[in-house]
């Protein structure tokens, strides 16, 4: 997912199509290798979490983002800045509940799906879980522990894709033991 | 002008990176003691900073500086830690900083699936190139300050 970029920091485009391909190779192998799809919804979501937590730190070298102050700004920088530049679509950000600490992502088309169709015997596959995964680790390393599902998907038959990020808590840094 | 040495911890107070050049006082301790005190001053100043700061900050404790010397911090929203000691004519470097991050630890360290996150770096080429950026850089050099 993260490209390789060069030294003097401009981003390198890259054929999603060869992104696409690979991660539907890497989802057929899973539904190979696992009896059930909730458990290839797992290793998905696991795999995005340990992509996650690095492309967080590739995120901040190239986008001059600082500390989000609120939720609202964390869903404006994913939406607007992260999407676009590591998917490159913008989805949108709407229902949010009344205590600012939930909202959808809608994402009108899905890059990880393009030539992508459910066979009938995969009702319960996520198939794009890696990016609940990728969401949940990049948000862990910002301190802010959130839960990421997808609650509508058109693969599954849905007009839209939605992802539902509720936000947790703030994790808190300590002193390592033996200091001061 | 020149540069003394540079630390780099991670979120948990681990010192991943240590490079010195010209540093004529050793603190007389071990490493591990030192880099521990390094990070437990870095700790407290930045909340010393933030709690009695009378506004809002931006960017929170950048540096600081004796009679002697002059320290430079930088700290990344995720909590990676860039430290710098330099003699006192060196201006304000946070881009310098904010360059070791962006263009040597993600592209070296974060970008490298064998290098554990978290632990002492133990990338070559991650060393080298730290050390000749440093070398690089417009104020290094052996002069004495």
């Amino acid at each position: 997912m993260s490209r390789q970029s060069n030294r003097t920091s401009d981003s390198k485009k890259m054929n999603s199509e060869l992104f696409t391909l690979t991660y539907g190779a890497l989802v057929t192998q899973l539904c190979k290798d696992y009896e059930n799809d909730e458990e290839v919804n797992k290793q998905l979501d696991k795999m995005g979490y340990n992509i996650g937590v690095r492309l967080i730190e590739d995120f901040l070298a190239r986008s001059s983002v600082g500390r989000c102050h609120d939720f609202r700004e964390t869903a404006d920088v994913i939406a607007k800045v992260a999407f676009k530049m590591y998917l490159g679509v913008t989805p949108s950000v709407t229902n949010w509940s009344p205590a600012g600490d939930e909202f959808s992502l809608i994402l009108e088309s899905n890059p990880l799906v393009d030539f992508v169709e459910l066979p009938d015997n995969h009702n319960n596959l996520v198939y794009s879980s890696l990016l609940c995964g990728v969401l949940r680790g990049s948000l862990e390393m910002v301190q802010m522990a959130v839960d990421v599902r997808f609650a509508q998907d058109t693969l599954r038959g849905d007009n839209v894709t939605e992802i539902r990020m509720k936000f947790i808590k703030r994790i808190e840094e300590n002193l390592p033991a033996g200091d001061e | 002008m020149t540069v003394h040495n540079l630390y780099i911890f991670d979120r948990n107070g681990t010192c991943l990176h240590y490079g010195e050049w010209n540093r004529k006082k050793q603190a007389g301790i071990s490493k591990d003691e030192e880099f521990k005190l390094m990070y437990g001053m870095s700790f407290s100043i930045r909340s010393f900073v933030s709690k009695m700061s009378p506004l809002d900050m931006k960017d929170g404790f950048m540096t600081f500086q004796t009679s002697r010397y002059k320290l430079h911090y930088y700290e990344t929203p995720t909590g990676l830690k860039i430290i710098m000691n330099t003699d006192l004519g060196v201006p304000n470097s946070r881009d310098i900083l904010h360059q070791i991050y962006s263009t040597l630890y993600v592209e070296y360290i974060v970008k490298n699936p064998l290098c554990a996150l978290g632990d002492t770096l133990q990338s070559e080429l991650f060393n080298s190139r730290l050390d000749s950026f440093v070398r690089a850089l417009p104020f290094f050099s052996a002069r004495a300050a």
